[in-house]
C-alpha cells in the first residue's frame, strides 16, 4: 500500500515537473523569440485618437536587434526616440485613426496569391508608394505585406530594385540608404487582440520561403493590443 | 451421529433482474436522448448538410443509449447486489460456465448493430457527400444547378475565387442563401483545412489537389471558418466569418467587390484547379 502510494506521488511530481517544463519551454519561445510589446503614443485631433506608426522591413536585422538570428528578415518599429526596435506587439487605441509609414530596404520575393497586391482596408482602399498613390501593384514586385486579417488590412510593399546602389545590409538601415517609402491609413476597432503578418514568402533560405523568421514570432508577424 | 449434505438456497435471478432493469431504463432514457439531445448536438441547421449531421449523430446517440443503459445498470446492480459485506470475507463468485445462447445474442446483436451503422453511415454519405472533401472526382454529387466557388488556403488566410464571375477573389466568403454551392478547395502552400463549422462543412486543403464538396445553403445567417489543420504558427489565428445572404444582396455584393476586383484582375492568374505559385525567389 505504501509503495503504491509513493509510486501515485512520483508520478503525479513527474506529471507536474513535466508539465512546468513544457510552459517554461513555451514561454521562453514567446518572450525571448519575440519582442517585448512597444507603445504607440497616441495624439488626440478633434477628440479622437490618432497615432503615427512608423515602421520598416530589412532584409537582415543584424546581429545588434537579434543576436540568434542576425540574417533573419524583419520588421522593426521606430520608438518615440527615433530608434529602431524589434518589436512587434503593438499597444493602439480602439477606434483609432493609424497613419503608417513604411520604410522598405529588402528587394521583392513575389506573392504566392497575386489577389494580395490589391491593398485593401485602408483609406479609399489605396495607398502611396514613393509619394504616388495606388491601387495595385505588380504581384512579383511586392517585397512584403502589412496585413492585419481581422481588420481585413492588406498592403503589399513594393521592393528595392535588385540593381539599386548604396543597398541595406543589417539593420538598422538609415534613410540615405535604397529604400520604398509606403504610407496609408487605416482605423482599429473595438478592443481586442489581432495578429498582423506578411504573407510574402520572404525567409530565404526556408523551405517553401515560410520558415524561420515568418514561424517565429518578432520578425515578420506579431500582434496589435487594441484598448 | 449422521453427517447432513449442506443445502443451497435458490438465489435471486440476477439476470432476469438486470435484463427488466435495463429494458425499462432504455424505454425511458432512449426516448428522451433522441428528442431532447440529439437535435442540440452541433454543428446545427445552418444548410442540409448540417441538418443531415444532426440526424445522423441523433440515430448514433440513441442507437448508443441502451447500450449505454445495459452498462450503467450492470454497473449499479453489481455494485449494490455483489459488494462484500461489512465485517465478512472476501468470498470469490461461482466459476463462469459457458452460455451459448447468451454468447449467441452477444454476437449477433452487435454484429446487426455494426452492419446497421455501416449501412446507415455509407447512405447518408451517398446523399450529398455529407459536407466533406471527397477528392477532384467526386462520386456523390447532389443534382442540380451548383455555383462554384474556389476555397484557398494559404498560410495563413483564407481568399474565395467565383469562377461564374470573371474568377473574382475575395476575402470573405458571401454565399447566396438557398442555393446549391459546390466548393473547391485547395491549397498555395502547406496542408490546411477548410472548415465552415455551421455549414457542417469540412475538406481539406491540399496544394496541387481540388477537393470537391457540396453544400446547399438555407436562409441568410453568418457563420464561422476555421482551419482545422495544424498549418504553422499562426493556425489558432486562421480563422474569419462568412455570410449567407439573399440573392439580391449577393448580386450587390459581387458588384461592390467587382469594381475592387478590377485593378487586380490584370495581374490573376487564369482559374485553375490547382495553383502552383511562382516565383518563389526565396524558397529553399
Amino acid at each position: 500500500m505504501r509503495a503504491r502510494t509513493w509510486k501515485l506521488v512520483g508520478t503525479v511530481v513527474v506529471v507536474a515537473a513535466v508539465g512546468v517544463l513544457i510552459g517554461l519551454y513555451v514561454s521562453k519561445l514567446t518572450t525571448e523569440a519575440g519582442s517585448p510589446s512597444y507603445t504607440v503614443p497616441v495624439k488626440t485631433v478633434n477628440g479622437k485618437p490618432v497615432v503615427d506608426l512608423t515602421i520598416e522591413t530589412v532584409a537582415a536585422v543584424g546581429p545588434e536587434l537579434s543576436p540568434s538570428h542576425p540574417d533573419f528578415v524583419s520588421y522593426l518599429i521606430r520608438n518615440a526616440q527615433g530608434k529602431w526596435e524589434r518589436d512587434t506587439v503593438w499597444h493602439l487605441p480602439a477606434h483609432a485613426t493609424v497613419h503608417v509609414t513604411i520604410y522598405n530596404f529588402d528587394g521583392a520575393s513575389g506573392l504566392r496569391n497575386s489577389y494580395l497586391a490589391r491593398p485593401q482596408g485602408t483609406d479609399g482602399n489605396t495607398y502611396t508608394v514613393d509619394g504616388k498613390t495606388l491601387d495595385v501593384i505588380n504581384p512579383d514586385d511586392a517585397s512584403h505585406t502589412f496585413a492585419v486579417p481581422a481588420y481585413g488590412l492588406i498592403v503589399a510593399l513594393p521592393g528595392v530594385a535588385d540593381d539599386a546602389k548604396n543597398q541595406c545590409g543589417y539593420a538598422p538601415c538609415a534613410l540615405s540608404m535604397a529604400h520604398r517609402t509606403i504610407q496609408f491609413t487605416f482605423h482599429t476597432g473595438s478592443a481586442g487582440h489581432f495578429r498582423w503578418q506578411c504573407f510574402v514568402p520572404c525567409a530565404a533560405g526556408w523551405l517553401y520561403g515560410f520558415g524561420g523568421p515568418m514561424q517565429t514570432i518578432g520578425y515578420m508577424d506579431g500582434f496589435l493590443n487594441v484598448a | 451421529m449422521s453427517a447432513t449434505a449442506p443445502t443451497t438456497q435458490p438465489g435471486p435471478n440476477h439476470a432476469r433482474r438486470v435484463i427488466v432493469a435495463w429494458i425499462v431504463f432504455s424505454l425511458i432514457a432512449t426516448p428522451l436522448v433522441a428528442i431532447f439531445v440529439g437535435p442540440n448536438i452541433p454543428p446545427g441547421n445552418g444548410s442540409d448538410q448540417a441538418t443531415q449531421q444532426v440526424f445522423d449523430n441523433t440515430v448514433m446517440v440513441a442507437l448508443l443509449t441502451p447500450v449505454i443503459c445495459l452498462l450503467l445498470v450492470f454497473f449499479v446492480y453489481a455494485l449494490a447486489q455483489f459488494r462484500k459485506q461489512r465485517g465478512g470475507d472476501i468470498v470469490d463468485g461461482p466459476p463462469l460456465r459457458e452460455h451459448r445462447m447468451v454468447q449467441l445474442l452477444w454476437i449477433v446483436l452487435t454484429s446487426l448493430t455494426v452492419l446497421f451503422l455501416a449501412g446507415f453511415g455509407t447512405f447518408e454519405l451517398l446523399q450529398n457527400g455529407a459536407g466533406g472533401g471527397q477528392g477532384p472526382s467526386p462520386i456523390a454529387v447532389p443534382s442540380g444547378q451548383k455555383l462554384q466557388v474556389q476555397v484557398i488556403a494559404q498560410q495563413w488566410e483564407f481568399t474565395y475565387r467565383y469562377p461564374s464571375y470573371g474568377g473574382l477573389e475575395t476575402s470573405q466568403l458571401i454565399l447566396p442563401a438557398d442555393t446549391l454551392i459546390e466548393l473547391h478547395v485547395t491549397s498555395l502552400d502547406v496542408v490546411h483545412s477548410f472548415w465552415a463549422y455551421q455549414l457542417g462543412i469540412k475538406a481539406d486543403a491540399n496544394p496541387g489537389v481540388d477537393n470537391i464538396a457540396y453544400l446547399k445553403t438555407k436562409g441568410p445567417r453568418t457563420f464561422s471558418v476555421h482551419c482545422a489543420e495544424l498549418c504553422g504558427l499562426w493556425h489558432g489565428y486562421m480563422f474569419s466569418q462568412g455570410k449567407v445572404v439573399s440573392s439580391s444582396d449577393f448580386s450587390a455584393w459581387l458588384h461592390q467587390q467587382e469594381a475592387l476586383f478590377a485593378s487586380v484582375k490584370q495581374y490573376m492568374p487564369a482559374y485553375a484547379n490547382a495553383y502552383y505559385p511562382d516565383p518563389q525567389r526565396r524558397a529553399g
